[in-house]
């Protein structure tokens, strides 16, 4: 009888890819999504899928607390075939996962890598969180922050590691302002205070193109990961 | 040896993916079994003398610089349930990352390569302890203190228990821990001559179906 069969015994079958590409070329730039529950990461992160996935290689981590519930959605809305899309699991603690212990994440960037071959972009959504909850430098070489006008106009003004040193800042849901008496303008001051010259973006994903600004800045950075230019 | 060393690689933070596992516990208490601190210890004791030994004496085996990939057939034999068995290779690949980087060395470089997809976490963890200089007691103790650890923190989650009570919890089991580390380590020694059917292979059916149960629910805080 042989046991020691693929099907069964798959880590003997398997290698690892190279940490390098054939080509000498950049792996994929790995975007943190971040930011507290229900602000919108998973509509942001839809919406960049299906804005940019006809021209870049996509694939998406999401980071769900107690449920895959963000990476159904991500599957349900077909923003990218389901192959693509992978969730981690965080046991109550979605910080842990992106910023003090990112084994589990790196695990799943790497073996989407390993199996769609060469990517793009890689999108690791966070759990959704506190103000504090940023990625470390060795899962994501870039940042954004997800905020959103309804949870209170003050967001901006009370700051935290988030909202000041993200790559790049959204607030979203502008189209709410008027209904939940969002000062958008004392965000806006608020948001320069706190980030200097860091770039930030007031978005609306209801509105026809409303995700541009994020895919704008993402085509940048995407950019300049190419050109070699760090961060 | 490095004191310091053992307690950096036995830390709660060390880096390695296990936060995100509750050792069993969750399942335990969807079911009721585990409400409380009584019922925590209980459970502490059982998931010790039964996986905990398991583990310690395949980690301590490792230690000793035997053939880790045939520890890791052992490790095999000794996980029947399929769900256990891809988290210990994963945990066991999670580890491998943290360990290269904090221990670089030729032996873990070797498993790594033989075992791209991750060997058993006993046996990684085991391979890092001789790289970190450490004793085949010491990644028995190791393996015994996590196979506790891990449960008593998912505890404090998921049952909102009191921490202190939780951590006295651990402490109790000190004796225990001790002992299985003791036991393990004597097992391990006797590999090389005797071969691994020496090691402690004890299991848990409880755990092995619950683990089985807990990979299939689609609501969970925990990966296992």
């Amino acid at each position: 009888m042989h046991l020691d069969h693929p099907l069964t015994m798959p880590h003997r079958y398997t290698h690892s890819a190279d940490p390098e590409r054939p080509d000498g070329s950049h792996r994929a730039l790995r975007i943190g999504f971040g930011g507290p529950v229900g602000s919108g990461k998973t509509a942001t992160v839809a919406a960049l899928c299906r804005t940019l996935r006809d021209r870049l290689s996509i694939a998406v981590v999401t980071n769900d607390i107690y449920t895959q519930e963000d990476a159904a959605f991500l599957r349900r809305e077909a923003v990218l075939p389901p192959e693509r899309i992978t969730a981690v699991e965080t046991g109550a603690c979605p910080h842990t996962a992106i910023r003090d212990d990112i084994s589990a994440n790196l695990e799943a960037v790497e073996q989407l890598e390993q199996d769609l071959g060469p990517l793009d972009l890689i999108l690791i959504e966070s759990g959704g969180d506190n103000l504090t909850a940023t990625f470390s430098r060795g899962l994501a070489d870039t940042q954004v922050f997800v905020i959103d006008v309804a949870s209170g106009d003050d967001i901006p003004r009370k700051g935290g590691p988030g909202i000041t040193t993200a790559d790049l800042l959204v607030v979203n849901k502008t189209d709410l302002a008027p209904y939940v008496g969002a000062d958008l303008d004392t965000m806006r001051a608020d948001t320069r205070r706190q980030r200097g010259d860091l770039p930030y973006a007031f978005t609306s994903l209801t509105a026809p193109d409303g995700i541009r600004p994020v895919t704008d800045w993402v085509t940048e950075r995407l950019a300049a990961w190419h050109a070699g230019v760090p961060r | 040896m490095s004191r310091t060393a053992l307690l950096l690689l036995a830390d709660g933070r060390f880096p390695a993916g296990g936060h995100a596992h509750s050792g069993g516990m969750e399942a335990a208490v969807a079911s009721g079994c585990v409400h409380d601190t009584a019922g925590l210890e209980a459970f502490c004791r059982g998931r010790l003398h039964t996986a905990g030994l398991t583990a310690a004496g395949l980690a301590a085996a490792a230690a000793t610089g035997h053939d880790p990939l045939a520890l890791d057939e052992a490790a095999d034999t000794r996980t029947p349930a399929p769900a256990l068995r891809r988290i210990a290779r994963s945990l066991g690949r999670q580890l491998m990352r943290a360990a290269r980087v904090t221990w670089p060395g030729a032996e873990l470089d070797h498993l790594a390569r033989h075992r791209p997809q991750g060997a058993h976490q006993p046996i990684v963890l085991g391979v890092t302890a001789r790289a970190a200089g450490l004793s085949p007691l010491d990644a028995a103790h190791a393996a015994a203190y996590e196979s506790v650890g891990g449960p008593a923190t998912a505890a404090v989650r998921l049952l909102s228990l009191d921490p202190f009570e939780a951590t006295s919890v651990l402490a109790r089991l000190a004796g225990d821990c001790d002992a299985v580390a003791a036991a393990a380590a004597e097992a391990a020694e006797r590999v090389a001559a005797e071969g691994v059917t020496v090691l402690p292979a004890v299991s848990a059916p409880l755990l092995d179906i619950t683990g089985e149960q807990h990979a299939a629910r689609p609501v969970r805080l925990f990966a296992s």
